[in-house]
Parts: structure tokens; sequence; C-alpha cells
């Protein structure tokens, strides 16, 4: 039976384009309907260019990526919209030897906690500063990703300030490794599997994640050109669907091996299986020989991890703002707000009587603990979702948060 | 209107393409054009040489750090925007299909520069085509050669003369619906399984 929808789909070699990836190797996309295309990519601007000219319908972007578009921060865009999201987490710290060594002599423990390596890192950077060195400089994979937000706010809780205490700079994630190891940086926040990379070679150690840093958050995100979207309901909601069975898939324990092997071929990350596991499995060799078990270190499905919270974008949407990318105007927030869909999450969903949240949004930092919710149809779980600082997010309190944050540096 | 020229940086890995890129450009009067096949370092490099437009391919993963440095005003001193002009979307749509992309200072005039854009939009467009004839005539050659080991493997097994054993060759090739080289390769890796033959061996 010849499919009823074509989809041109881009994604850039990470292990969190695997939802995207397993819809279609999997068939999950081919039993909906859908003939899934799918086109590897080497950077996110060639993504957002090339998604702009019509060249691909939906793309792997990271979350932040559609609203700075949509902001008109970048320098071509098209209006992208985020009816699913890809995942929740996956990322972690990484330092250089030198500078691990220089935080454990500052009391930083390997047990990923982000105020013990945050203060030592701390305290480092401050020891540093009184010798005279150079500010040490960190990598994240783009000046709008989860990424350099995460980092950004873990320094910022720890009283580091990141725009005057460390460089920030932009390197692309499969060179991450490589620049570490060669002293060109001293440290980076990426997605996996480049972290666990420099720890197999012995030239880096995972400081902390973004797990940890911000549980249950939000990266990866499915971007939608929004004239598409717009003239392809039944395509986009068909995709959902498969993209859904296809989430479900990658989150069962039991389908890892396939995965990770799936994702290890050279089209996709051209890296040996067993690199693939620790993001799986949440174990993580954090260097040194000491593995640590990360809990809800990355899911693909699991608390309703694909769906796109407007808080969720709302969040990054501070983060623009504190870091002085965007200024911020009631209009702002509602590109923002308008770019995450759950609308279509639902509309799409709704056929196959699966779980669905009720709310568009909701308080972040708000759960301590996993807390099944009212939702539409079968029982859901969520989070939890806090901050390490105990700081709490609330959507419709943006001036308050944004008050708070920027006085915060300060008060140290 | 004989302005100060401006300085481009071509940024490419590709060795040739950036030679070709180039010589295109000074062969259009563009007397300043710098090249980078290597981006260590690139800020560095940027910052120093002050370029006017920077042109770079679209298979360079460094992209969005170029990007992200751009808007950092404490690395490069003039702010740099993407493309001629937003608003012309052919232009764009025509670079982003070549494969190449360009930035260039803030206000800069649209004419001074689009002549630039499209001159490496065809310069990469001739260089994307001659690497495909390149590409198809060694697949030619290949297939030329694996038809003519496939001729003597037929000729000294069976005896028959060149034409006919081109002929045998033609017509299993049309009886199945497939290329003759798809045929010759078939019957040069099962003349490999049954044993030694002086007809495989590409020595001669």
């Amino acid at each position: 039976m010849a499919p009823e929808h074509h989809v041109n789909a881009a994604f850039l070699p990470l292990f969190d384009s695997a939802v995207l990836v397993a819809a279609r190797e999997i068939g999950f996309a081919e039993r909906e309907g859908v003939e899934l295309t799918l086109h590897c990519e080497t950077s996110w601007a060639n993504i957002r260019d090339r998604i702009a000219i019509g060249h691909f319908d939906v793309a792997h972007m990271l979350g932040p990526m559609p609203i700075a578009g949509n902001l008109g921060l970048t320098p071509l865009s098209s209006e992208t919209i985020v009816p699913f999201a890809l995942g929740l987490g996956g990322n972690c710290v990484t330092v250089s030897n030198a500078v691990w060594a220089g935080m454990a002599a500052h009391g930083a423990k390997p047990d990923l906690d982000p105020a013990g390596a945050g203060a030592a890192l701390g305290r480092l950077i401050r020891e540093r500063q009184g010798s005279g060195l150079e500010p040490l400089r960190f990598a994240v994979t783009h000046p709008h990703s989860g990424h350099k937000y995460e980092l950004s706010y873990w320094l910022a809780a720890c009283g580091i300030d990141p725009q005057r205490d460390i460089d920030i700079v932009v390197v692309p994630p499969p060179f991450m490794a490589d620049a570490l190891a060669a002293g060109r940086i001293d440290g980076y926040c990426a997605g996996e599997p480049w972290n666990s990379a420099s720890v197999v070679r012995g030239t880096g150690h995972i400081a902390t994640v973004k797990a940890a840093i911000w549980k249950n958050s939000p990266e990866k995100v499915l971007g939608v050109r929004k004239a598409w979207a717009e003239q392809n309901a039944d395509a986009l909601s068909a995709l959902l669907r498969a993209m859904h069975l296809s989430a479900r898939w990658c989150q069962d324990a039991g389908n890892r091996p396939e995965l990770a092997k799936l994702m290890a071929r050279p089209e996709f990350l051209g890296l040996p299986p067993d690199m693939q596991m620790p993001i799986l499995s949440g174990e993580l060799n954090v260097g040194g020989g000491v593995l640590r078990r990360v809990e809800d270190f990355f899911l693909p499905f699991d608390k309703a991890a694909n769906f796109p919270w407007k808080s969720h974008a709302l969040w990054f949407y501070t983060q623009m703002v504190r870091w002085g990318q965007v200024a911020h105007s009631p209009a702002n927030a509602a590109i923002a707000r308008d770019c995450y869909r759950p609308d279509l999450y639902r509309a799409a969903l709704k056929p196959l009587g699966v779980a669905l949240p009720g709310a568009n949004a909701k308080v972040e930092g708000a759960l301590g603990t996993a807390t099944p919710v009212g939702s539409a149809g079968a029982s859901l779980v969520l989070g939890p979702d806090g901050f390490f600082d105990g700081e709490m997010f609330d959507p419709d309190r943006i001036a308050d948060y944004l008050e708070r944050q920027s006085t915060s540096l300060a008060a140290d | 209107m004989v302005a100060a020229s401006l300085s481009i940086l071509v940024i490419d890995e590709n060795r040739i393409r950036a030679a070709v890129i180039e010589a295109g450009l000074r062969d259009a009067g563009h007397e300043r054009v710098m090249l980078i096949h290597d981006v260590t370092g690139i800020a560095a490099r940027i910052a120093e040489l002050e370029p006017d437009v920077i042109v770079i391919d679209l298979e360079n993963p460094n992209r969005d750090m170029l990007e992200n440095m751009f808007q950092l005003s404490r690395t490069v001193k003039r702010p740099i925007a993407m493309f001629v002009d937003r608003s012309d979307r052919a232009s764009i749509e025509a670079a982003v299909e070549a494969g190449v992309s360009a930035y260039v200072v803030d206000g800069l005039r649209q004419e001074r520069v689009k002549p630039i854009l499209d001159m490496a939009v065809s310069r990469f467009n001739a260089f994307s085509r001659m690497a495909r004839e390149l590409e198809e005539a060694r697949g030619e050659l290949q297939s030329r050669k694996q038809v003519d080991r496939a001729k003597r493997i037929l000729m000294q097994s069976r005896g028959l003369s060149e034409e006919a054993a081109y002929a045998l060759l033609r017509k299993t090739a049309m009886n199945q619906n497939r290329k003759i080289s798809e045929i010759a390769d078939s019957l040069i890796t099962a003349a490999g399984l049954l044993g030694p033959q002086e007809g495989t061996d590409d020595g001669a």
C-alpha cells in the first residue's frame, strides 16, 4: 500500500534523535501511513536554513531554537512550532582532568551533586582569579540551547557569573571530546554520548548532570514549519502518533540493545553500541572508574516526556532574557508561549486513548517526588521536576522570576 | 564607482573548491580574497582579518560556532549579519541549494555584496557539477573494466570469441532486465568463487 503522507525530517547525530530515527527504522511511521525520510545534517544552522526554505518539514531541534527563531534572534528563520518533545534530560557537564583535580582539591566529590561540584568549581575559579590566570573556557552546543541555559543556571546558582567568571564558546558536539583533550576548552555541557566519549578516552570527568540540575527538564523537540503544519494537518497527526509509539518503544528497557545497535549505525551516530548504553541505563562512568546511577537520566517517553509544556518554552524564554539575548515584553513572552503547541499533541494522540496531561503549563519545581496526576484517559505520572537550588518557576509570574534571577547573582 | 574593495574570507575545508571560488572572485576583480581551511583558532583569525564578507560551505559543522561568534561584539568588532538581504528569498534559496552561506558586515550596501554571493553560488554549483561528472566518469571506466574482465573469463572458460562473449553478456543482461556491468560483476564474483581463473587476474 502506498503511504498516505510524505515527511522530510532532519536530525543531528545525537542520541536524542532516537525517537525520530526509530519512528522510521522500527516501522512506526510506515504503520501510520507516513513515508518518513531522514536527512542527517551537520549544524543547527543548516537545519534552521533548510527548514526555512522548505527542504525539510520537521526536524530534531534544541528546545529553545524555534523560540529564538520566532523571536527574530537568528540570522534566518521561518515560523516554527513545537507539537512534540523528544525527551527529558540526557546532558552532562564534563570537565578536563586538570579542572577536576582542582575541583577535587576544593572538596568536589564524584557524586554528580550540582551544589557540591559548583561550590568547588567556584573556589577553584576564585583561586585562579587570585593568581591572575585566564578564565576557564566552557563550551556549549549553541547559544540558544538547553546546554547553555542549564550550565549558566547551575553556575549562577553556585555564585559563579557565567558571563564574567568564565568564557562560554560554541563547539559542535562531536568535536567536544577532541577540543577538551587538546586543551582548547576546560569543560563543556553536551548530550551523550559525547560526555562518555571523554571519560572513555581518559581525558575528562563528568562533574554533574542535567538530570540533577533540573530534574526531568526539557531538551530536544520536534520543530515543525508552521506553514507546513497548517497545510498538512493529517500528515502531522499521523507523524505524531508514530513518534508517540516510537518513544514508548525507545523507553522500554527490553529494547535497549536493539536501540543501541540502531543508533550505532554509521548513518546515525557511527559509534559502538556500548557507548550508547550509559544514556539508556543512566549508569554513568563519571571518570576514574567511578560508576554512578542517575535517576531519570534520560527519558524518551516516561513522565509525559513528549508533552510540549508551555512552561518549558517560557522557562527557556526567561533564560534568554536573563542572559541578555532578548528584552522581556508581554509580546515576546507570548511568542515563546505560542511556539509550543500542546493542543496539536492532544489532538493527534486522542484517538489512541493514551494518558494526556490536562493542563498546558505547570509550576516547574513544584513536584518533589514522582506524582500521579489527573489526565484524560489512563493514568500519568509526572516529576519530580525540582531545580537543585530549590527555586520554582511559575509561568504566570514571569516578571517576578526574572526579578529574582537578576538579583541572585549580585547578592552573592 | 571605484569604492574601496571589499575583503572576502572564504572558509572551506575543501581546498580545491576554495581555490575555484577564489579564482572566480579574483577574475571578477576582487583583490582581497583570503582562504581558511582549518577552523581551529578561527575567532582570532577573523578578528585579525576583519573581513567584510564571509563565505562558508554548508557542510562545515562549525557554522553554529561562527554565528555565535558573530553575535558577540567582544570577538568581532563589527556586527555580521547573514546573507545579503533576508527578504531576498530567491538568493537565499539559491545559496542553500548550492551548499553555501554568506555573512556580511552590517550596513554594507546590498548591490555591492550581491554579485559576490552570486559568484560564490555559481562556483559552488560548477564545482558540484565537476565532482559529479568526475564520479560518473570514474564509474563508467570501472564498469568498462569489469565488462572486459567478464569477457576474458567467458573467452577462456567457454572458448568464445570476444564478440560472442560480449553478445552473451548483453543477452543475459536484457533477459534479466539488468545492466551489463551488473551481469559482469556477478560473473566475476562467481568465477572467483569457483576457483582460480586467469581471466580474473587483473595484473596484465
